[in-house]
């Protein structure tokens, strides 16, 4: 065991500053940028509340992610535990004393802004089960009190989400949780069980839902249904996107934003703004821009040493990856409404917060890739 | 502890599992940028329109109509700036608080702000409510300076009809109105054309030309956002506007016979014999058409309606009469042609005529004694025309006259209520009535009486063509790019052998010419029944036939009375009638006069052509001097 001894040794700060992934830095960095000149355009064009606001995020949230970056890695594998109760302590407080707004209870008044610990959750699950699976000896991963250990992990805070309800942030924390279950080495089999499991229980869960969520999905399959009810949101988020074209309408020039067609444009349907605008050019650049900042995760979890930050990035990428995925066939009219924020881009503090805590732990598994973690 | 060999046994786990979701990360992209592409590439044309659809607006303003001009291009149907006043109601703060203030500045009645409201219900709130639609110029001041309080009030200039010669086009014109439901449904045009204020033609040439003269919408583009709220116009896309229509009418002749008929019942014809150039056709009595354009109050309306000498009925073209003597030179001219007399041959009248046991009357007691053709036309004896019709019969009388247009629509479609009339013959009756043919109704038929109906028009279009020599020609009231110059006309007619058969209606053109110089006669002679409204200046001399229509059957009583005009009852009196043409020599014009229950023919409806005559010729150079023909196509 001495033989690491070396590895382990504390780097120097400057050490640090360089081992920094510049690439993924300077693609958050662009991408904060980007959102900030979007979100001046949802504001038709001038600096108002949600163009303010969301640079004093970034302004924050940005030297945060840095701020994590410099704790060792170490840190984070030995706190992920008590983050994920932390986090699990604040839902609970959430249902009993949170905000209520629109009908659920989310939020929590942290003064600078409302914190939404459905958001951080989606962080902590990653956390606590790439430490879990860092711990679990391969032998025993497909054990019963394993599995059982880990559905109970996932499934206390997805039904606390659901109860608030809140149905789309529940199913992306779900979908993080899996995916760590996935690496971590559980059977392909018992992917599968549950899979037909979860289809043959569909008709259940849906007769569970609430009217208006019932509704969004009989939206999703016939738009046309009710086009200046249910399907609105829908049907002009199509037509500012089709109507952008190859190379958009201009910034500023996003008629069917300045004209108030978009339903909630500077949250869920941020890209349909973006899309009008900057077009079929600009929306795959976006997703350049993501793809790079995910094969960058990608590549750190692969040159580290140990499983933990191994699983963490493959992870939070591959949750990123889910949060962009589910977003944008959302406003392409592939899935179902969910409330679901696009990375950095949306507006909401609590989404970015959570994404740049889990920037910060990525990049700080890049500066301690060599570190092993017992 | 975990071992070494675990830790990487794990590791593999993890890299194996992380390259398979890999694969499906590219697949699930790629998924979405060909969303993305179908969209915004492919699609990208129906999207665009729906955007466009969503943000811009169309207002579409009533288009112009086309101007009618007379046939010296004098406005005779314009357009006049008027002043309106718009409510929009989305721009309304308050529309209880706003009707209530309009109500005591404009006086607004409690039925009208009740039909604000009603209309407010039905249209949609950016579309504008017409609150009124001929402000006058101090209530338009009025509104003007209230406007900072009239939030939502738009004080707008806007076009309307206008009619500057008030009643004398009314019957030719008809006038226009605010359609109803089921005219703007059958018009198609008309349908997509339509916006609220916009007016149509209900009557008349307004109403058959309405495609003509409607004009296109000017439209204003808005951009709006969601809600419906104006942002900044895109474009004014300027209307066109709707056709001018020339007509061959002359405003100065259509006065005059407007004064001369001076409010009696009745109606004058001129026609060019040529062209068929409808120089005037007036209906009387008439009507103001600028009543009708915001509306025409209750009053008015009941005034123009309950009048007993119908001004409403256009009695050129729907009124229908018996032509009393009127008819002589087509029976003359029939019994020329089928043979049956020649000049020469001569008939005694007594007074009356015994047929079966039935007396028929001349309208001169004592009788004429033996008369001619000519002095028969020219004294108008009616025993030699019982005697004349007798010999020919119906069926031949029948043909002859229409072939010289009784019995037919003068102007085809032009006027939907113009009514064709009749000329009958046996087999009509027969058909109609389911009687046989009686002798005695062929002497009265000979006499223009009977079941012969027959319009002002046909009559001045029978005289035109035996004026004319004896062709058919095709009356008209548009002035087309069908460019006949009277000129060229006349020169074939004379040539006459150029002619089809269907244009010629004779057989012998000496015939038309003995019943032309009857005519002449009747006019021009000592004795002539219209010997008294003569002129004998060549210039102006005409020649003519006067008519007296009995409305009912004279009885023996009456006869023996003999009655001066004044002394019978109105609706009793007989139709006075006069159809003519002239100048004798070179002729150009026919007319027909016709007074409602005037009396006799010779001393109420002659004296008229003689005033118009002096007129019509006067004017003629100035016509000639006017190009014939238009580019229009209708």
């Amino acid at each position: 065991m001495f033989q690491h001894d070396r590895l382990n040794n504390e780097l120097t700060f400057w050490q640090k500053v360089k081992e920094l992934d510049y690439i993924l830095l300077i693609s958050i960095f662009l991408l904060s940028i980007l959102s900030l000149f979007v979100m001046y355009s949802t504001d038709g064009g001038e600096i108002l509340f949600h163009t303010k606001s969301h640079f004093s995020k970034i302004v924050v949230f940005f030297p945060l992610m840095i701020l994590i970056a410099f704790f060792n890695i170490r840190w984070w594998h030995n706190l992920s535990y008590l983050f994920y109760i932390a986090v699990i302590l604040l839902l609970i407080y959430v249902s009993f004393f949170g905000i209520k707004s629109s009908g659920s209870r989310r939020w929590m008044d942290l003064y600078l802004f409302n914190l939404q610990p459905s958001e951080l959750m989606k962080i902590a699950i990653i956390l606590c089960l790439a430490k879990y699976y860092h711990r679990v000896k391969i032998e025993n991963v497909n054990s019963v009190t394993s599995i059982m250990t880990v559905i109970t992990i996932i499934l206390i805070p997805i039904i606390m989400v659901l109860s608030q309800p809140d149905l789309g942030t529940s199913i992306l924390i779900a979908l993080s949780g899996l995916i760590v279950l996935w690496l971590g080495g559980v059977k392909i089999k018992y992917f599968i069980y549950s899979f037909i499991v979860f289809l043959i229980s569909l008709p259940f869960v849906i007769s569970f839902l609430k009217p208006y969520q019932k509704l969004r999905i009989l939206t999703f399959l016939d738009p046309d249904r009710d086009p200046l009810g249910a399907g609105y949101q829908i049907i002009q988020s199509k037509i500012a996107i089709g109507s952008g074209g190859l190379e958009g309408k201009g910034f500023l020039k996003g008629t069917q934003s300045y004209l108030d067609f978009l339903p909630e444009k500077h949250t869920d349907f941020i890209f349909t703004l973006f899309s009008e605008e900057f077009g079929f050019i600009g929306s795959v650049g976006l997703l350049i821009l993501y793809s790079i900042i995910i094969i960058r995760i990608l590549r750190i979890g692969a040159i580290s040493r140990s499983n933990f930050s191994r699983l963490f990035c493959f992870g939070f990428a591959f949750a990123i990856f889910i949060y962009i995925v589910v977003n944008l066939s959302m406003v392409l009219g592939l899935l179902p409404i969910v409330g679901s924020p696009l990375p950095i881009m949306s507006y909401g503090g609590s989404s970015m917060l959570a994404t740049m805590i889990g920037f910060g732990i990525v990049l700080s598994a890049k500066i301690n890739h060599k570190q092993m973690i017992a | 502890m975990i071992s070494g060999n675990s830790g990487i046994r794990k590791t593999d786990v993890i890299n194996r599992r992380m390259f398979i979701i890999g694969a499906a990360k590219v697949i699930i992209f790629t998924g979405i940028i060909a969303r993305l592409f179908s969209l915004q590439v492919n699609e990208n044309k129906k999207y665009l329109t729906l955007s466009d659809k969503n943000r811009i607006r169309e207002w579409k303003l009533p288009p112009i109509r086309g101007d009618i001009v007379d046939y010296f291009g004098n406005v005779i149907a314009g357009n006049l700036k008027v002043y309106q006043l718009h409510i929009i109601p989305e721009q309304v703060e308050n529309f209880n608080y706003l009707l209530t203030r309009l109500k005591t500045l404009l006086n607004l009645s409690d039925k009208k702000i009740e039909k604000i409201v009603k209309s407010k219900n039905k249209l949609k709130p950016w579309e504008s409510i017409i609150v009124s639609e001929n402000l006058s110029w101090s209530d338009f001041l009025k509104i003007n300076n209230y406007l900072y309080d009239l939030v939502g009030v738009k004080p707008v200039m806007t076009i309307s009809r206008n009619y500057p010669f008030s009643e004398t086009y009314t019957h030719i014109l008809g006038y226009v109105s605010q359609p109803n439901e089921e005219e703007i449904l059958a018009n198609e045009t008309v349908q997509e054309r339509f916006v609220p204020g916009m007016k149509i033609g209900k009557l008349g040439l307004e109403k058959t030309l309405e495609n003509y003269l409607i004009g296109t919408n000017a439209i204003q583009r808005y951009e709006v956002n969601a809600y419906g709220k104006r942002i900044n116009q895109l474009e004014h896309q300027k209307g066109k506007q709707g056709l001018r229509v020339r007509l061959t009418v002359d405003t100065e002749v259509q006065k005059a016979c407007g004064k001369l008929l001076n409010d009696r019942a009745g109606s004058i014809s001129v026609m060019d014999i040529y062209t068929g150039d409808i120089i005037a056709m007036y209906s009387s009595p008439s009507y103001d058409p600028n009543k009708f354009l915001f509306g025409i109050s209750n009053d008015d309306w009941s005034l123009i309606r309950n009048n007993p000498l119908k001004p409403l009925v256009n009695k050129t073209l729907a009124g229908l009469y018996s032509p009393g003597s009127t008819i002589k030179p087509i029976v003359a001219l029939s019994a020329l042609e089928n043979k049956i007399v020649s000049p020469s041959f001569k008939v005694k009248c007594t007074g009356k005529m015994e047929l079966y046991g039935q007396t028929f009357h001349c309208w001169k007691e004592k009788g004429h004694g033996f008369v001619s053709l000519k002095n028969a036309m020219k004294q108008s004896c009616d025993t030699y025309f019982y005697e004349v019709a007798r010999l020919l019969g119906v069926d031949r009388l029948n043909v002859t006259a229409e072939k010289f247009g009784l019995g037919k629509k003068v102007l085809g479609d032009y006027f939907d209520f113009e009514k064709s009339g009749l000329f009958p013959n046996t087999k009509w009756k027969k058909n109609n009535l389911g009687k046989g043919w009686v002798l005695g109704e062929t002497l009265i038929t000979g006499i223009g009486q009977g079941y012969t109906q027959t319009t002002p028009l046909q009559l001045c279009l029978m005289t035109a063509q035996i004026a004319n020599g004896g062709y058919s020609i095709k009356p008209r009231i548009i002035v087309d790019n069908n460019a006949v110059s009277f000129e060229e006309a006349k020169n074939k007619f004379e040539e006459g052998s150029s002619f089809s058969e269907e244009k010629k209606l004779f057989e012998n053109p000496k015939n038309i010419k003995i019943v032309q110089e009857a005519m002449f006669s009747s006019t021009n002679e000592l004795y002539g029944t219209s010997y008294k409204s003569r002129i004998d200046d060549p210039k102006y001399q005409f020649a003519g036939k006067t008519g007296t229509a009995q409305v009912k059957r004279i009885s023996m009583r009456e006869r023996e009375l003999d009655l001066k005009i004044e002394q019978i009852p109105y609706k009793d009196r007989d139709h006075a009638l006069f159809v003519a043409y002239g100048p004798y020599i070179n002729p150009r014009y026919a007319l027909s006069v016709i007074v409602e229950h005037g009396g006799s023919g010779s001393k109420t409806a002659a004296p008229i052509a003689k005033e118009l005559f002096k007129l019509i010729i006067d004017r003629n150079d100035l016509r000639n001097k006017q190009k014939n023909f238009e580019e229009i196509e209708i």
